[in-house]
């Protein structure tokens, strides 16, 4: 069995890789932007870093958008969105004075108020950056083992929110906004946050994608 | 508000061994960068930053070895500092399993430097050290100027507006060291992380001279940190992160247990 990090240029894949090399030692972990052996690969991860024009624009330039949508139609292999990976999903971005990205799921993707503060008086940092209690909307194979309310390690400025409530799997509370920083839809699960970073709820959830058939 | 504070163990790496001075009086060795990282992950650290204080030519290969030993078993956020000064050197550690890099002396004698990494490799990557110094007398209104060359030099730039100036050359999160404290664990200079901190949207991390677990505390509360770096504290075997982490959670700040 082959898990295929999708190599576009964009992210660090090689964390990704080393954490699920760790989960699974019997799987080949491939970072790659080679049409077949995406197509190949038993599951996909799309990763994501940085500016989402970036991304979009990487993911044409290296001619994978395609086939990344074409991934999402068949519906037939697991795919892990991860950060911008899972915001590239939705049908639009603010960022970068607005993005089209894939549409695989109704939502918009916009920016936490900078301008917010806490209950002591203190201002909410942006990017939201470290360990954020990750609350469980929806059953899901992925979160088997974790507790809602476990923390992972975010690094990010902008954020999802679904349209429809059933995409929406775990969610936060910041800067006055709801977060959906999982979602998902049959044989995709995306995170805003980063599993490979997360100690061992990231690598839970890692060996969870591993094992799920959707 | 629910996101945790962070405590982040700092490694200070020479020749490939773990090492932190002494109030001054010589070089202790820690141990190896990769036992004494997964110590750190097992004490449930919030994030790993590795600082190569050698930093020559030489030593560089010896590095990315050790940054890609540690990527590999410790899954908890990595960020590498010292002698960063191109986009191939951050290429080259990311590859090799960093999820930051700390940009120092490279920031202040080339800005653009920052800006240029930040649109490359997205502002989540680019933290910029900020070595500050208190310039004014004690009957003046506190003002700190950034140093390089581990404090020996000034550059008559003023901590404050040159910590928003990064911020809006793309820096993602600031490591503030107060360059009158590091190595005396007096303590953070709480005035100097309060001024930063309030000055910029993104994260602070409060560096320099932390001797006590009150210390951190005092970070966060009145310096207004988002997370506190420590070494000797967690090096020699003081206090551990869990310790820490408790005690301040125990004063009223929310932690990752």
């Amino acid at each position: 069995m082959t898990i295929a990090i999708i190599d576009y240029g964009m992210g660090n894949l090689h964390s990704v890789a080393k954490a699920i090399e760790h989960v699974s030692p019997d799987e080949r972990v491939t970072i790659t932007r080679d049409a077949r052996a995406i197509k190949g690969a038993s599951r996909v991860v799309l990763p994501g870093q940085g500016a989402i024009r970036d991304c979009m624009g990487e993911l044409e330039r290296t001619e994978l958008t395609g086939l990344v949508k074409e991934l999402l139609r068949d519906a037939s292999k697991p795919l892990l969105g991860i950060c911008v990976g899972q915001q590239m999903l939705m049908d639009k971005s603010e960022e970068n004075g607005g993005v089209r990205c894939l549409g695989y799921m109704p939502g918009r993707v916009t920016r936490f108020d900078d301008t917010a503060l806490d209950e002591q008086g203190q201002r909410l940092k942006v990017p939201h950056m470290g360990w954020n209690r990750v609350h469980q909307h929806h059953m899901h194979p992925l979160w088997e083992g974790i507790l809602t309310g476990e923390r992972f390690y975010f690094v990010h400025s902008y954020f999802v929110q679904a349209e429809d409530d059933a995409h929406a799997m775990g969610y936060i509370d910041y800067a006055g906004s709801r977060a959906h920083v999982a979602t998902g839809r049959d044989a995709v699960f995306a995170v805003q946050f980063h599993p490979e970073k997360s100690a061992d709820a990231g690598l839970r959830l890692l060996a969870n994608f591993v094992a799920w058939s959707p | 508000m629910t996101l945790a504070k962070r405590i982040i163990p700092c490694l200070d790496v020479d020749r490939g061994r773990v090492v932190k001075g002494v109030n001054f009086l010589g070089i202790r060795d820690a141990g190896d960068p990769v036992e004494v990282a997964r110590r750190y992950n097992e004490q449930n650290a919030d994030e790993i930053t590795f600082l190569d204080i050698t930093a020559s030519h030489e030593a560089r290969g010896t590095t990315l070895d050790m940054v890609s030993r540690i990527a590999g078993e410790v899954f908890i956020p990595l960020t590498v500092g010292g002698g960063i000064r191109s986009c191939d050197n951050i290429r080259a550690l990311l590859n090799a399993g960093a999820d930051k890099v700390s940009i120092n002396t490279a920031a202040v004698t080339d800005p653009d430097f920052v800006y240029e990494a930040a649109e490359r490799f997205g502002s989540q990557c680019i933290v910029v050290a900020i070595d500050a110094k208190r310039v004014s007398e004690d009957d003046e209104p506190p003002r700190w100027e950034i140093f390089t060359h581990g404090g020996r030099k000034s550059t008559g730039l003023d901590a404050v507006e040159w910590s928003r100036r990064m911020v809006e050359y793309g820096a993602g999160e600031l490591l503030v060291t107060s360059m009158d404290r590091d190595g005396t664990r007096e303590g953070f200079d709480l005035g100097v992380t309060r001024a930063i901190s309030d000055a910029v949207s993104v994260p602070v991390i409060a560096s320099g001279g932390v001797g006590n677990l009150d210390h951190l505390v005092a970070g966060v509360k009145e310096g207004g940190a988002d997370a506190v770096l420590a070494a000797s504290i967690f090096h020699f075997g003081e206090y551990t992160i869990e310790q820490a982490k408790q005690y301040m959670a125990d004063h009223g700040l929310e932690m990752r247990l």
